[in-house]
Parts: C-alpha cells; sequence; structure tokens
C-alpha cells in the first residue's frame, strides 16, 4: 500500500512537531492569542518554522507533473473570497479561543490530554457532521 | 495562567510541522489540513473510494499514535486546558463546523494555505487569528476572567 506508509509518516512527524513546538497544549494557545495579558509569542515562531519548510516543498513539488506515489496533485479547487470562507474562519477562531484547541492539536493531544480532548473532539464531530447535513441537497427518497 | 518563551521549541516543532506538510504535497500531492482530513472521512465527498478513505485513516493514526509514543519513550508533554465541559463542547461545535464551512484550520489554511500564497487562506488566517484574539479578550479582561 505506497499510499499508507507516507501518510502515516506524515501524520506521525505532524503529531510530534505540534507536542515539540508547544501548540498541543490549549494555555499556551491562549497565551500567544491573549495580546493584552501576558503574551507569550511562541506561536509566532510554529507559524515561522513551519512555513518556509512547507513552502519549499512546495516550491520542489513544481518541478514535478505528478506526487511520487499517486497519479495528481489534488490542490484546493475553490477560488476567491466569499462569506462562507470567511464567516466559517470566525466561527473557528470563536472557539479557538474559547478552549485553545484547534483540530490537530485536540487529536494529537489524546495521548496526555485525557476526557477534555475526548470530549471536545467528540463536539467538533459533532459541528462537522451538522455542517454535512445542512451543506448537503434534503435528503431525498431513494435514488432512482 | 501564564507559560514560558519557547522560540528555538517552537519554531524546531513548526519545522517538523512544515516537513510533514511537505511530504505529504510530495508522495500524495494531498494538503495537510486536519480538519479536511478529517471532514472527507465522514461526509464521504464525490470521489470516496478505498484508498481516498485509506490514506486519511493513515495520517490520522500517525497524527494520534506519535503522542502516545512520545508520552511512552519521553514522558508527558506540559499541558493544561482550563476550559470546563460546557466551553468544550461549545468550542468544539464551533471549531467543526466553522472549519468545514469555511474549508480549513490552523494547519490547512495558516500553515499550508499561506506556504503556498493563498489569497483565500491569508484571508481566512487573518480573521480566525482575530476572532481567536477577540474571543481570547473578552473572556480573560472582559468578563470573570
Amino acid at each position: 500500500m505506497p499510499t499508507i506508509l507516507p501518510a502515516l509518516a506524515a501524520g506521525a512527524l505532524f503529531g510530534l512537531g505540534l507536542i515539540v513546538s508547544g501548540m498541543a497544549n490549549p494555555a499556551k494557545v491562549l497565551a500567544f492569542l491573549d495580546i493584552a495579558g501576558e503574551w507569550d509569542p511562541s506561536l509566532a515562531f510554529v507559524m515561522g518554522g513551519a512555513i518556509p519548510v512547507a513552502a519549499l516543498g512546495f516550491a520542489l513539488a513544481k518541478r514535478r507533473a505528478a506526487p511520487l506515489c499517486a497519479p495528481a496533485f489534488s490542490p484546493p479547487t475553490k477560488q476567491g473570497l466569499d462569506a462562507r470562507l470567511l464567516g466559517g474562519a470566525a466561527l473557528f477562531g470563536i472557539g479557538w479561543g474559547l478552549a485553545g484547541f484547534c483540530p490537530g492539536p485536540a487529536l494529537a493531544s489524546f495521548a496526555f490530554a485525557g476526557w477534555k480532548a475526548l470530549l471536545f473532539v467528540a463536539a467538533m464531530l459533532l459541528g462537522m457532521a451538522a455542517f454535512g447535513r445542512l451543506s448537503r441537497p434534503a435528503p431525498g427518497p431513494a435514488p432512482r | 495562567m501564564s507559560t514560558h518563551f519557547t522560540p528555538l521549541a517552537s519554531l524546531l516543532g513548526g519545522g517538523m510541522i512544515g516537513a510533514a506538510a511537505a511530504l505529504l504535497w510530495l508522495s500524495l500531492g494531498r494538503i495537510a489540513g486536519i480538519s479536511g482530513i478529517l471532514g472527507g472521512l465522514s461526509s464521504g465527498g464525490l470521489s470516496s473510494g478505498g484508498s481516498e478513505r485509506a490514506w486519511r485513516l493513515a495520517f490520522l493514526a500517525g497524527l494520534i499514535g506519535a503522542p502516545l509514543g512520545y508520552v511512552a519513550f519521553i514522558g508527558m508533554p506540559g499541558t493544561e486546558i482550563a476550559a470546563g465541559p460546557v466551553t468544550l463542547v461549545l468550542a468544539g461545535l464551533l471549531v467543526g463546523f466553522g472549519t468545514r464551512l469555511g474549508s480549513g484550520c490552523t494547519s490547512g489554511h495558516g500553515v499550508c494555505g499561506i506556504a503556498r500564497l493563498s489569497p483565500r487562506s491569508i484571508a481566512a488566517t487573518l480573521v480566525f487569528m482575530a476572532t481567536a484574539a477577540i474571543t481570547v479578550f473578552i473572556t480573560r479582561h472582559l468578563t470573570g476572567g
């Protein structure tokens, strides 16, 4: 299974990076967002470390017609700014600011954050399912 | 609640996150956006074949499993979650719904999207950073705190 191994490795590296960087600690995330309080700028360094390395990967990929283990690149297809993008980002930010968890760190912290991470992720999956239900056309009768 | 400033560890960990995003793009041509990977599992989408599901599950297994290894071999990372159950549920609902509506979270927009210089991702990141900071300001400095 050629697609499983690189995906597993990328997920593992991502999870370890979240721990090493401090991003998996909600207190640190909130301290970064708390500009008026005892501001901890560490998470700007996470972005500062992640973005150039990721950009290098995307630049290297431009020389290739296809990825190493898949038939084609799958870039995001949506273009332009719209109310869904900005409204969704606004709601996400409110949730992120309330608890200090975003999706990756919440999953990565299952190993050490106990029931709080599980509860957050359960609610997050419910929120995702609610969106799926609302955005899908009304579930009609059985297909023809 | 105050935390220590950790520029080197955060830079190193950030580099690992960026390397993971680069690896997923170079090997499979996929964006390492956690909400998208997770959402694509449940919503199925138009192209939900077996391999479509397999790489997502493998990525999530690594994301959840590697920290278990970290705890076993290195130790418990420092973590502090001040939010109570009601706040966690409300926050989770907003994060789940908002990331699907806005097509991404900190990883997909904040890391991959900015690295690709996507105008959508740059705008989304500015918006969620702003509403997150405003939320923290309100909860910590205007109410209770």
